[in-house]
């Protein structure tokens, strides 16, 4: 293995070392940049004309949403690694992403139905974007359910990466066929590469800064719950061996 | 294949395999709807055909441990493992076993259900075409759920957390067709969603439970 491919940090002493280098700077990273893209959102952005202030619930709103779906995928990602490759940092860092993913399903979720609630009229509709992300979050509770039931780490290893590939293929169905089942009342995206759909240029910029501080916030809880997890392995195989010997 | 399969026919069958189980928990589930929401039948016949298929649905849920789990107290699933007959096979019969046990009498019953719940005339065809479709995708569905919680103590409500999930699409596809046969609409577009998910379940879905069940095998 060359010296700089990045199976090297699937070592876990070295993964250890490379995160708390970088996980101060990526915290503090995430915090200004957090506290930077809301305070700007909020109090020196206009409100809209329409939606008067609730649009500023589109800070919180939009990074959570685009980090459940992204947490998902990088879940995906590394239950790949772990089927293929077997790193076990890999499927520690599947297993600490899923609360956090689901965490975000919740705020996606819960902005949305205060938003919902002046704006359509109603907490909760059964929107095609609103039923598919209730779906993701079941599927979030599934996984995360499945790795505490199994007492055996590698085991469950490899159970949960079966399920989240197994999964992913079915959220993505079941995204397509709600969008079958139910006319939507959710707009379009706010955000897309073609910048045609996009928001006006004054709620762009901070909600841009806003989804740094999300990926960022993600990056640093992810690397510090896999840190856990693999010092909370290494103390228990250490007092194995103190009771064995 | 055949043996396993006339064997697992046969075991179901028996005292205590939980052959009509299911039925007869479709049955009370028919009965209570009514009861749940009120006895007048446009509002029954509105609502019959996604009652029949979320009844059909929670009775293949409630069955589903049974695939495995016996097998793998009495240790016929490690004997199963180590036979020549691949394992993907073997999940593929377990679940071919378990619809023709819980899906096909659900299927075959439902007209009389449909009845019961004054589903308009139109809807007989629809419904029993789409249970017929669609409850093979469950019992594959299903088949994985349990490849994965075989090795747990009380793993039902888990399989269930896991299952229902999986379900969405199919009982989505199902359900709408159902609804659409039944207003007189065309349902061919949900009728070829539904084919589809349930041939790719049964294609592929098998290899996924298979290596789940290599893992808890270990």
């Amino acid at each position: 293995m060359s010296a700089n491919s990045i199976w090297e940090y699937a070592n876990p002493k070295k993964f250890i070392q490379t995160t708390d280098r970088v996980l101060p700077w990526i915290s503090v990273l995430a915090v200004v940049s957090l506290v930077v893209g809301l305070i700007w959102g909020f109090f020196f952005t206009p409100d809209d004309y329409r939606q008067g202030s609730t649009v500023k619930i589109i800070y919180l709103h939009v990074p959570s949403a685009l980090m459940a779906i992204n947490a998902w995928l990088m879940m995906l990602v590394a239950s790949l690694v772990w089927i293929v490759r077997r790193h076990h940092v890999s499927a520690l860092a599947a297993r600490a992403a899923a609360p956090v993913g689901a965490m975000m399903t919740v705020i996606a979720l819960a902005t949305g139905a205060i938003w919902g609630q002046p704006m359509w009229g109603t907490w909760w509709a059964w929107d095609p974007r609103l039923t598919s992300f209730l779906i993701l979050f079941l599927f979030y509770l599934g996984y995360i359910a499945l790795w505490e039931a199994i007492e055996n780490d590698d085991t469950a290893a490899d159970l949960t990466s079966i399920l989240c590939l197994v999964g992913s293929v079915f959220a993505l169905l079941s995204r397509y066929a709600v969008n079958f089942w139910n006319q939507g009342l959710h707009q379009g995206a706010s955000l897309s590469l073609d910048k045609e759909e996009n928001v006006a240029d004054v709620f762009y910029y901070p909600l841009l800064v806003c989804i740094a501080g999300f990926v960022l916030l993600f990056i640093a809880l992810v690397f510090l719950r896999t840190q856990t997890e693999i010092r909370a392995r290494r103390m228990r195989a250490l007092l194995a061996r103190e009771r064995m010997g | 294949m055949i043996a396993l399969l006339i064997r697992d026919l046969r075991l179901a069958m028996r005292a205590g395999g939980g052959f009509g189980l299911g039925l007869a928990f479709f049955l009370i589930v028919v009965t209570l709807v009514p009861f749940g929401v009120g006895p007048q039948s446009e509002l029954l016949a509105r609502i019959a055909s996604g009652i029949l298929w979320l009844g059909a649905l929670l009775a293949c849920l409630l069955s589903l441990d049974r695939i495995f789990a016996l097998d793998w107290e009495d240790g016929s699933l490690d004997l199963l493992a180590t036979a020549p007959l691949p394992m993907e096979a073997v999940v593929s019969v377990k679940a071919l076993a378990h619809w023709l046990t819980t899906g096909l009498p659900l299927v075959l019953s439902t007209p009389l259900f449909g009845l019961l719940l004054s589903l308009p005339q139109a809807g007989y065809g629809p419904l029993v075409l789409s249970l017929m479709l669609g409850t093979p995708a469950l019992s594959v569905i299903g088949t994985f759920g349990a490849a994965l919680t075989v090795g747990l103590k009380r793993g039902g409500l888990l399989l269930s957390l896991l299952v229902l999930p999986l379900y969405v699409p199919t009982l989505i596809f199902g359900a709408e067709m159902a609804r659409r046969g039944a207003e007189g609409l065309t349902y061919s577009t949900p009728l070829l969603m539904l084919a589809g998910i349930t041939c790719g379940t049964i294609a592929l879905l098998p290899f996924a439970s298979a290596a789940v069940l290599k893992v808890n095998l270990r």
